[in-house]
This record gives C-alpha cells, sequence and structure tokens, in this order.
C-alpha cells in the first residue's frame, strides 16, 4: 500500500541536494525574524497562464523570498489565485489550465515537464480558502501526509502528529480528541487543522489561498498569528482579498490587476508610499 | 378579481391535482401491498422456508428458490459491483477531459435502459448455447450485467459529488492521483456508493425475464452452479400461472417475501445514505 520510502531519517526524498533548510531542526515559535536580507526563494520569470484561451497572466517576473511572507492583493479576476496555483501546479488536475514561463524554485525549473509533480507539492505545501479536512480522524488528517513519504514508527508518528498539531496552535484543543472526525472541528479549527496537515510534511514553501476568509474574526485572528510563527521556518505566500490582513501578515506585497503584476515591493512601501498610480488607487479604496 | 386573489387560486388548484397525484399512486401502492398481505401472510409457514418446491397437490416450501436467488443475486453482485465501481471511478476521476469517457458514459446509459429480456437473451446466445445447458452460472452472469450500470452510474454521481477542494487538498500534500481517490475521496464518498449496490441488488432481486432464459428454474434442491437453479421469480411466475390452490398460494408467499426484502434492502440504503459523513 505504502509507496517505496526513503530511510528513517531522510524525511523526504531529495529532489535535488539543495535542501538544507529540511534538516533544519524547527526553530521554537515566536523567534524573532532575521534581519538580514532575505535569500531568494523562488524567481518566476515572463510567466504565462492560459484557460481556455483566456490569458490570465500576461509574463508575470517577480522574486519570492524565503523565511518571509510575501503577500498577492488585487481586485477579484485580477489572477493572484492562478499565480499561487502555478507555483505548485495544482492546476494541472484541469486539462483546460496552461502555464508558460519559467518558475525556479532553488535554481530548479518546477515548469519543466520532467518535473516529478508529487514530489514538487510535498515540497509546496497549500493551504485553501475553505477548510477541506479529509473524512478521517483528526490524527488521520495530519498523518496522511506523513505517511506518504515517510515510514514511521507508530512512536515517531504521534510525536510528528503532535508536533505538527502544536505548531498550528491545536495541540491543546484536540489532544483529547485525536481519534474523532476531523469534521467535528469548528471552520477555524479546521482551517488549523488543514495548516498543520500541511506543515507536517515538512515543505519549504507554504502556499495560503485566501486562508481567512471563511473564517469570523477571532479565528482569523489566529490564522494571522500563525502565520507570524510559521515564516521564520518558510517561504509563505498569501492571496488576500483583506489589505489590512495583507498589511498586518506580510513582508512584501505584489498589486495585481488583470493579469499584469502592476507593483511588488516590502509591504510598508506599497501601504505607504506606491509608485504606481493604480496601487494607490486600489489601496485607498477608489476601485476595485 | 384582484392579481392577489387569482395567485391563491391558482395555487389552491395547482395543490389539489398534486394531493389528487400523490394519493393516486399510493392508493395504488397500498393495494399492491394489501393483496401482498392478505394473501401472502397465509403461505408464511416453516414450511416455506424449510422444504422445496412441491409436486401438485402435496405440501412444500420454497427453499430451493429462496437458495438460489440469494446465490445468483450474491454472485452477481460480487462480480457486478467492482467492474461497476472501478468503471464509475474511471469516468469521475481519470476520465475527465477524454474522449473515451463521454462514450463509456453513453453506453452505460444505454445498457442502464435496455430491456432485461434483451440481456437474458444475449446471455442465453454467448453462454447457454454453448455449454448446452441451463446453469445458475449463466444466470448469475445475466444479473451481473443489470447491476453494473447501476453501480457505475451511481459510483460516477457520488464521485462528482465530492467537493473539488478535497481532491485539491490531497492532491497538494503530494499524494499520487491513486491514493488520493482510495484513501480520500472513497471515504468521503462511501454512503452513497453502498446505496448504489444496494439498489442494484434491490434491482436484480426481483428480475424475472434474464433467469428465464438463464437459471430456467428446478423444482428440486440443487447447488449446482452448472445446472439449472431455483429462484424466486421463475417460480412466482409458474406457480402463479397454475390452475392449482396449494401453487398459487406458495407464489403469493414468495412475492411477499421479495416485496419485503427489497424494502428493507431500500431502508437500508436510505439509512446509509443518510448517514452520510460528508454532507455539510
Amino acid at each position: 500500500m505504502t509507496i517505496d520510502v526513503a530511510p528513517v531519517t531522510t524525511p523526504i526524498p531529495t529532489p535535488t541536494p539543495t535542501r538544507p533548510t529540511l534538516a533544519a531542526p524547527i526553530v521554537p515559535a515566536g523567534k524573532p525574524v532575521p534581519l538580514e536580507k532575505p535569500s531568494t526563494k523562488i524567481v518566476i520569470k515572463d510567466l504565462h497562464f492560459h484557460y481556455r484561451g483566456f490569458e490570465a497572466l500576461k509574463g508575470i517576473d517577480i522574486e519570492i523570498y524565503d523565511k518571509r511572507v510575501t503577500a498577492f492583493i488585487g481586485p477579484s479576476g485580477c489572477g493572484k489565485s492562478t499565480l499561487l496555483r502555478v507555483l505548485n501546479r495544482i492546476y494541472e488536475l484541469y486539462p483546460d489550465q496552461r502555464a508558460a514561463g519559467e518558475v525556479w524554485i532553488d535554481g530548479q525549473n518546477i515548469l519543466d515537464p520532467g518535473q516529478d509533480l508529487n514530489l514538487l507539492r510535498a515540497r509546496v505545501g497549500m493551504v485553501f480558502q475553505k477548510p477541506t479536512p479529509f473524512p478521517m480522524s483528526i490524527y488521520d488528517n495530519i498523518a496522511f501526509g506523513i505517511r506518504l513519504y515517510e515510514r514511521l514508527s507508530t512512536s515517531e508518528l504521534d510525536e510528528r502528529v503532535e508536533q505538527a498539531l502544536r505548531r498550528a496552535g491545536l495541540w491543546d484543543e484536540v489532544k483529547d480528541k485525536l481519534k474523532q472526525s476531523g469534521l467535528s472541528l469548528s471552520g477555524g479549527q479546521q482551517q488549523r487543522l488543514c495548516i498543520a496537515r500541511a506543515i507536517a510534511v515538512k515543505p519549504e514553501v507554504l502556499l495560503l489561498d485566501e486562508p481567512a476568509s471563511a473564517l469570523d474574526p477571532i479565528s482569523t485572528q489566529r490564522v494571522e498569528e500563525l502565520i507570524a510563527e510559521l515564516k521564520s521556518d518558510y517561504c509563505i505566500v498569501i492571496v488576500t482579498h483583506n489589505m489590512q490582513q495583507a498589511a498586518r501578515t506580510s513582508d512584501y506585497t505584489a498589486f495585481m490587476y488583470i493579469g499584469e503584476l502592476i507593483e511588488f515591493d516590502e509591504t510598508e512601501a506599497i501601504f505607504t508610499h506606491p509608485q504606481k498610480r493604480q496601487t494607490e488607487d486600489y489601496i485607498t479604496g477608489r476601485f476595485g | 378579481m384582484t392579481v392577489y386573489a387569482r395567485r391563491r387560486a391558482t395555487n389552491a388548484v395547482i395543490l389539489t391535482l398534486s394531493l389528487a397525484a400523490t394519493a393516486f399512486g399510493l392508493v395504488i401502492l397500498f393495494l399492491i401491498l394489501w393483496s401482498l398481505l392478505k394473501n401472502g401472510v397465509p403461505a408464511l409457514s416453516g414450511d416455506l422456508f424449510a422444504k422445496t418446491t412441491p409436486p401438485p397437490g402435496s405440501s412444500g416450501g420454497l427453499l430451493n428458490a429462496i437458495y438460489g436467488s440469494v446465490v445468483m443475486t450474491a454472485c452477481a453482485t460480487l462480480a457486478g459491483t467492482p467492474i461497476g465501481i472501478l468503471t464509475g471511478t474511471f469516468l469521475a476521476e481519470y476520465g475527465r477531459g477524454s474522449r473515451l469517457a463521454p462514450v463509456v458514459r453513453f453506453v452505460n446509459d444505454i445498457l442502464l435502459s435496455a430491456p432485461s429480456i434483451v440481456i437474458g437473451l444475449f446471455v442465453y446466445q454467448v453462454m447457454v448455447v454453448p455449454m448446452g445447458n441451463f446453469s445458475a452460472w449463466a444466470g448469475s452472469a445475466a444479473l451481473a450485467i443489470i447491476v453494473i450500470p447501476v453501480v457505475v452510474r451511481t459510483t460516477e454521481d457520488m464521485l462528482t459529488l465530492v467537493p473539488a477542494g478535497l481532491r485539491e487538498a490531497a492532491i497538494a500534500l503530494g499524494a499520487p492521483q491513486w491514493k488520493v481517490v482510495v484513501k480520500v475521496i472513497y471515504r468521503a464518498a462511501l454512503q452513497g456508493m453502498l446505496t448504489g449496490v444496494m439498489l442494484a441488488i434491490a434491482r436484480i432481486a426481483g428480475e424475472t425475464a434474464p433467469l428465464l432464459f438463464t437459471a430456467l428454474s428446478n423444482q428440486f434442491w440443487s447447488s449446482n452452479m452448472n445446472a439449472p437453479m431455483g429462484n424466486l421469480p421463475v417460480v412466482i411466475f409458474q406457480f402463479a400461472m397454475s390452475p392449482y390452490a396449494d401453487w398459487q398460494l406458495l407464489a403469493w408467499g414468495g412475492a411477499l417475501l421479495i416485496t419485503f426484502t427489497i424494502l428493507i434492502l431500500n431502508i437500508i440504503a436510505r439509512l446509509l445514505a443518510s448517514w452520510s459523513s460528508f454532507s455539510r
């Protein structure tokens, strides 16, 4: 039943030798992010995207930094979710969607036809707008992803599940009901379960597609706090409709409009003195 | 008459007509059940389940027919369900965007609505004639051919109902597609798929035409799958048409048995459907 797995000590079969971040121990939550200049994790060059002849992305060039939060903002239909969905090639589930261009993650072009999609998705985790717990127990929801690439003993697996749930700030709420269905949790808890599930497989990049837009304000705040804690370990990309959320959670912000990247800068710069007229109109609420 | 009054009048007329139509259907159903109970209950006895079908004028039961029906229904379900589920999985999960899927779906719909007597004749031609005799295997095969399209249809429908988000979430963890389907999607659709299998069983439990040409029937006890085997629908057909009162009584008993078995299966299917864990 299980696919061929690497030895216990190696977390995930390494596609390239350039994965030092994986082996690094998990930093305690809340540790301040180092101030030195961030290293580049993802480089996107001239990315075009088509849905059945409609061009959703018209040549995107952007660099995304490691251990930082980058937010994609813009009005509905601007292509921000589409751009996110290219980064783990999840769009390939739908035969009428196509991407062209280059997306380099750690010096590897993931749009290369030879790219192993399952390994890519193990490195680039994703959390969706609607919480999507699997119809199984809370424990199995987390263990499902871990078991895909690692063969662990029961105690090691228990430990990994606990670690992921603690990291997502959910452990105290669910530790006594790990055998209950993931669907029995509240919406906010379900979303944190999904985040725990995504980080349990130790990805390098975490994609968040409007992770809080289906949640109440308190759950939203918890998810935002969680993002702040997680950025010390991951390269996080978040798509959001909510400009306050982008301002609160991100270090860098990209403003997109009708398939084009209008402006990309440090979040503070974007929100205080945007260079482009369209950006200013959008963040001040004049359109969009 | 104001607009409002006219709407109320129209509403009353439509409501009355709908209720009348519903009552008509229900009355027919209850008449059937009533005549079944009135004529069938007297046939219910220990002998019905303990003795085989008798010659006219002596006492007996339906044991051989009940056994044959259970065995052939079980064989047909065991053979038809995996094929149906795998085909439904292909249509819902793997066939998207392929040219084969719409063709398979169309052919399956034809099979779904094919008259069962045609299926009986087909199996007669491809199994009974070459083998040289009627057999329980041929009966099972004919019933399995009826099971397949029902299961394909319900499986595809149930898998399509699983939210795309669940599929994306599992894929996004790096799970290969077969694992996504087997461990996540099947689990989410399990109750619906089981309901489909139950409905298929209910459908074949009462089929007469396909068995007439394949398993034939057998008035004696037989557990040989290579020989004709007794079964409830054909026994009911023979006995009900006979001039003997005791045979007619047994036919009523068999009819009652089949009807209530199907009723129970349908209730189980409904219960399974309502337990559906992912109806959010």
